[in-house]
């Protein structure tokens, strides 16, 4: 594989994500109008909003800083950083696959929510500072979690690396039924849940400010600022499903040459494997209600324990 | 792929749930989902006793699985359902001696101390099914939690047939071969332990009116 290739696939990948993100948010919000009976709004309505948005004058607070103007920037780039080291349509390395592990994928998606936090509060507005305080409640109650998904990963696949745990299910076929599987995929579609700010931790729809957590760090955000907003917390909609689905949940499907029709096809399968995500996502979320606040523990609790869990199993293995 | 390639792999996956499910014994916060949780966790061990049975062959792990089926999933909670009355499942809080985190986190490291004894008696004898005993010790531990925080009589009740269903996945493992007078015995034993429990039950709900533990703790005067 020529090194031109190895760039224009990369190049690929990221397109693919930031592409395809908005589409699949309106996907998904299509699909939750759907399953109640109404008839929803267009699937290309995201694309529709970032275009007037990006078009729209905009104005900061008197009050802001730096970190107002800089933090769009931020929640835009970082899914797109981590796209480089997740296998998103290939299942071979390309150029940065060993630069981090995802570890560092899950602190490079920090970086995002942790400008956007110091954002929300920058701008002076009492409800972003209570979102923030929120999202960081979520956040580092979701963090142990994630962490020991992770160690759980390293013992089955003795790696952390994403494109080498995506081997490790791929054969032989019991693996994928090992119970330390099974579990993580449970622990991880908690955390996608939770880090993604849906129900039942967070209605994304809701327009009550005092109820908001994630909604309300945007509030004071208008123009093209507010359209990076939107299409990163899409891209890193779409980033998290792309673990789920590529590394964790059904490593089928990738293209294992760098030819363009082995590239293409894998376009198409990842594209329907991302959507039959995203309709189990909408199912969940329209069959459970919103936790009250102090809940949320309890929730991302049970996450932890069934990742422990996983782990137990992970160590009685092997 | 031989089919009895995946006998372990998937009873490893049933033992993952059947932990899962006594976790989740600990923390619902109603009556009826903890009578659910129940039933998946003795369907999960019925799964086990089934699979394990098929491979190698064994007439006594298909009566503990035949057994099991009819009296856990379906015999006990038919009785629990019939005799208690509905409001106690209406309950949608149940009140416990310990907060849902703290209960969990208590739960985990109980868990924790049953796998590491499990995994010593385990791995002490050659087993076909070494995760039956680790998983069946750390229930049993996790069981006694739900016994011990609950303050409702009949989650309290579910607590020791959890307990009950831990021991008999680790008792699969260590004799399949166990005398079939032995399970019939446990079979019988088990639903009539219930059937006094609900009746107690329906009979201090109808004195008292809740059949939250707190509340019981006063002397009062018979009022008829």
């Amino acid at each position: 594989m020529s090194i031109a290739t190895a760039l224009g696939l990369n190049l690929l990948q990221l397109a693919f994500v930031a592409g395809l993100a908005p589409l699949f948010r309106g996907i998904a919000a299509r699909w939750r109008e759907n399953i109640q009976f109404k008839r929803g709004p267009s699937i290309w309505q995201p694309y529709r909003d970032l275009r007037k948005f990006f078009a729209k004058e905009y104005r900061y607070a008197e009050s802001a800083t730096w970190v107002s103007r800089f933090a769009p920037y931020a929640v835009c780039l970082s899914p797109l950083l981590v796209t480089l080291l997740i296998p998103v349509l290939t299942d071979f390395p390309l150029f940065g696959a060993f630069a981090g592990d995802m570890l560092a994928a899950g602190f490079i998606l920090g970086i995002g929510s942790f400008f956007l936090t110091l954002a929300a509060v920058d701008g002076g507005v009492p409800y972003g500072a209570m979102g923030a305080s929120r999202t960081r409640m979520v956040g580092f109650l979701a963090e142990p979690v994630l962490i020991v998904i992770l160690f759980a990963v390293s013992f089955v696949a003795n790696s952390t690396i994403p494109y080498v745990v995506q081997q490790q299910w791929l054969s032989p076929p019991t693996h994928f039924f090992s119970p330390a599987h099974v579990l993580i995929l449970f622990a991880f579609f908690m955390l996608i849940i939770a880090e993604t700010g849906r129900l039942p931790v967070d209605n994304p729809s809701g327009h009550f400010e005092l109820a908001m957590i994630d909604e309300s760090k945007v509030l004071d955000f208008s123009g093209a600022p507010y359209a990076l907003l939107l299409w990163g917390s899409a891209m890193k909609t779409t980033v998290l499903c792309v673990i789920f689905t590529n590394v964790l949940f059904a490593p089928w499907g990738l293209a294992s040459t760098p030819s363009a029709g082995a590239v293409c096809a894998a376009i198409l399968i990842v594209f329907l494997k991302i959507a039959i995500l995203l309709a189990l996502l909408v199912i969940v979320e329209t069959s459970v209600s919103k936790l009250r606040l102090f809940r949320i523990a309890e929730y991302l609790g049970a996450a932890f324990v069934v990742a422990v869990t996983a782990m137990i199993a992970a160590v009685l293995a092997s | 792929m031989p089919a009895h390639a995946y006998v372990p792999e998937i009873n490893a996956l049933l033992c993952g749930l059947f932990v899962l499910s006594a976790f989740g014994m600990v923390i619902v916060r109603q009556v009826a989902a903890c009578l659910s949780l129940f039933i998946v966790q003795s369907a999960l061990l019925a799964a086990s006793a089934f699979l394990l049975g098929s491979d190698p062959f064994s007439w006594h792990l298909f009566a503990v699985g035949c057994v099991t089926v009819i009296s856990k999933p379906i015999l006990i909670p038919w009785v629990l359902r019939r005799l208690v009355p509905r409001e106690v499942y209406a309950v949608r809080e149940i009140s416990q001696a310990l907060d849902a985190p703290a209960a969990l986190l208590l739960a985990l490291g109980l868990a924790l101390v049953g796998v590491s004894l499990g995994a010593r008696l385990a791995h002490a004898e050659p087993l076909q099914a070494p995760q039956n005993v680790v998983v069946g010790f750390a229930s049993l531990l996790v069981g006694a939690l739900v016994l011990a925080v609950r303050r409702e009589a009949v989650p309290q009740v579910l607590g020791i047939l959890a307990m009950e269903n831990a021991a008999f996945l680790a008792g699969i493992a260590i004799a399949p071969d166990f005398p079939l007078i032995a399970e019939l015995a446990i079979a019988f034993d088990v639903p009539l332990l219930a059937f006094i429990v609900a009746v107690l039950t329906r009979a201090v709900y109808r004195r008292v009116g809740s059949t939250a533990v707190a509340e019981l703790t006063m002397l009062r005067e018979h009022t008829p």
